[in-house]
């Protein structure tokens, strides 16, 4: 019995019940930052709670799982209970992406902020729709204007880093190591140019 | 929507039997002379294929132009490069930059793929998707202020604002009958007379104290008029004259 009230009281413990509850009552990540804030305590304490919190809720454990994404924390639900999810919740923003949006949202999360001129001249096909598309399933978003000309620029948004359940932006591959035979398509051009010169 | 995308595009030609994309593939690794390949009979299979299809993929054709006008430009150079000589900086500035935009658009192309690779990796991940929980908003408090200090502020807003003067409403008609006079001694002179010609560089308020005398004088059966339609010039003609 003892030992039970001593559990209870433990500040981390508490902690934990606050950052458990700040999350549930979240629909988007919240940052350490956010938390503390919230819970009036330092980021330090809160990490712990996090830490303790993310051992409770794991996949196996329960059917609710913490995650690190898109810049914090959240909750979601267990892998395990994927297909019962599925036939309660319909997912618009991920369902029937087309080539052309994934193509454009490989720029933007790349380049962005990026302007649609900017995207069409890589893509070499108008961006117009595939962006406005994007735009519409909150997966990029405006993001000012450029100095010159004022076009409206585009960048990924929190959502989706949690769609494609990034932690952060850098856990995007390198882009270098992409489409590995693009060097030799250059030197292959390069050489046939340099022949008709001669 | 039936759209397959261009690169699949299946061609039958003398030369050369697959999709597009291995095409493409083969005339950038120089496995495959593009001299021989009838561009003419891609855009026959590609457009046989377009009509077989609808609604029309705008976004399909946008990306066969881009494709077949480089593949085109590459085979001019390859079939008349004595031609392009003059021009031979220009067009290696051009290759070089053919095979940049293509080694940028397979980038982000292969970038593509592992995103669509991990969306399907993380399809069994649900969780809820909503607006941001409203935060209360932040109170903002205002500086102590001096009464004294507000109530001179008040006081010179609640000061009686001076009467605005009206002067520049006052209007001095000319009278009608000046105006009488000069039309009919205008209208002795010729037979007729443009009206906006006659008034147009006076004062608005004489040139409506004109068109008063130009209906008096209608009036008094002395003149004629004619407009072919609303706004458009009115002629003025002497009525004696008629």
């Amino acid at each position: 019995m003892e030992r039970n009230l001593r559990l209870i009281d433990n500040p981390v413990d508490r902690l934990a019940r606050v950052v458990e509850a700040l999350l549930v009552i979240a629909s988007r990540p919240l940052t350490v930052q956010e938390l503390a804030t919230a819970s009036e305590e330092d980021g330090e304490r809160v990490e712990t709670a996090i830490g303790l919190l993310a051992g409770r809720y794991r996949e196996g454990k329960s059917g609710i799982v913490l995650e690190q994404v898109a810049g914090g924390y959240a909750f979601r639900a267990a892998r395990e209970a994927a297909e019962a999810c599925a036939r309660l919740v319909e997912r618009p923003v991920q369902r029937g992406l087309s080539q052309a949006a994934l193509e454009t949202l490989a720029v933007v999360a790349y380049l962005g902020p990026v302007t649609r001129p900017e995207i069409a001249r890589i893509r070499g096909v108008a961006a117009d729709s595939a962006v406005a598309g994007l735009v519409e399933r909150g997966l990029i978003a405006e993001a000012g204007r450029e100095e010159a000309g004022g076009a409206i620029r585009y960048e990924t948004t929190p959502l989706f880093e949690r769609v494609f359940g990034l932690a952060n932006p850098a856990e995007l591959p390198q882009l270098d190591d992409l489409g590995g035979d693009a060097e030799e398509i250059r030197a292959r051009l390069e050489s046939v140019a340099e022949r008709r010169g001669a | 929507m039936s759209a397959v995308p261009v690169r699949e595009l299946d061609l039958d030609l003398e030369a050369f039997q697959g999709p597009f994309d291995l095409l493409l593939t083969l005339v950038l690794k120089e496995e495959l002379e593009l001299a021989d390949v009838e561009v003419a009979e891609i855009v026959l299979a590609f457009v046989e294929r377009l009509a077989e299809r609808a609604p029309v993929d705008l976004e399909g054709c946008g990306e066969f132009l881009v494709l077949i006008s480089s593949l085109l430009e590459l085979k001019a150079r390859e079939l008349f490069p004595d031609e392009l000589e003059l021009e031979e900086l220009a067009s290696d500035e051009a290759a070089e930059e053919l095979a940049e935009r293509l080694a940028a658009y397979r980038r982000f192309r292969a970038a593509a793929g592992w995103l669509e690779e991990r969306l399907a990796a993380e399809g069994d991940r649900f969780f809820r998707v909503g607006p941001a929980p409203l935060a209360p908003a932040p109170v903002r408090t205002l500086a102590r202020q001096e009464p004294a200090q507000l109530a001179g502020a008040l006081r010179s807003l609640a000061k009686e604002p001076p009467a605005p003067s009206l002067r520049h409403l006052t209007l001095t008609f000319p009278p009608v009958s000046r105006f009488l006079e000069r039309f009919r001694a205008v209208l002795r002179s010729r037979r007729h007379f443009d009206f906006e010609d006659e008034v147009g560089s006076l004062p608005r308020i004489e040139q409506a104290v004109a068109f008063l005398a130009i209906l008096e004088l209608r009036k008094r059966g002395e003149i004629r008029l004619g407009q072919p339609g609303p706004f458009d010039p009115i002629t003025v003609w002497s009525g004696i004259s008629a």
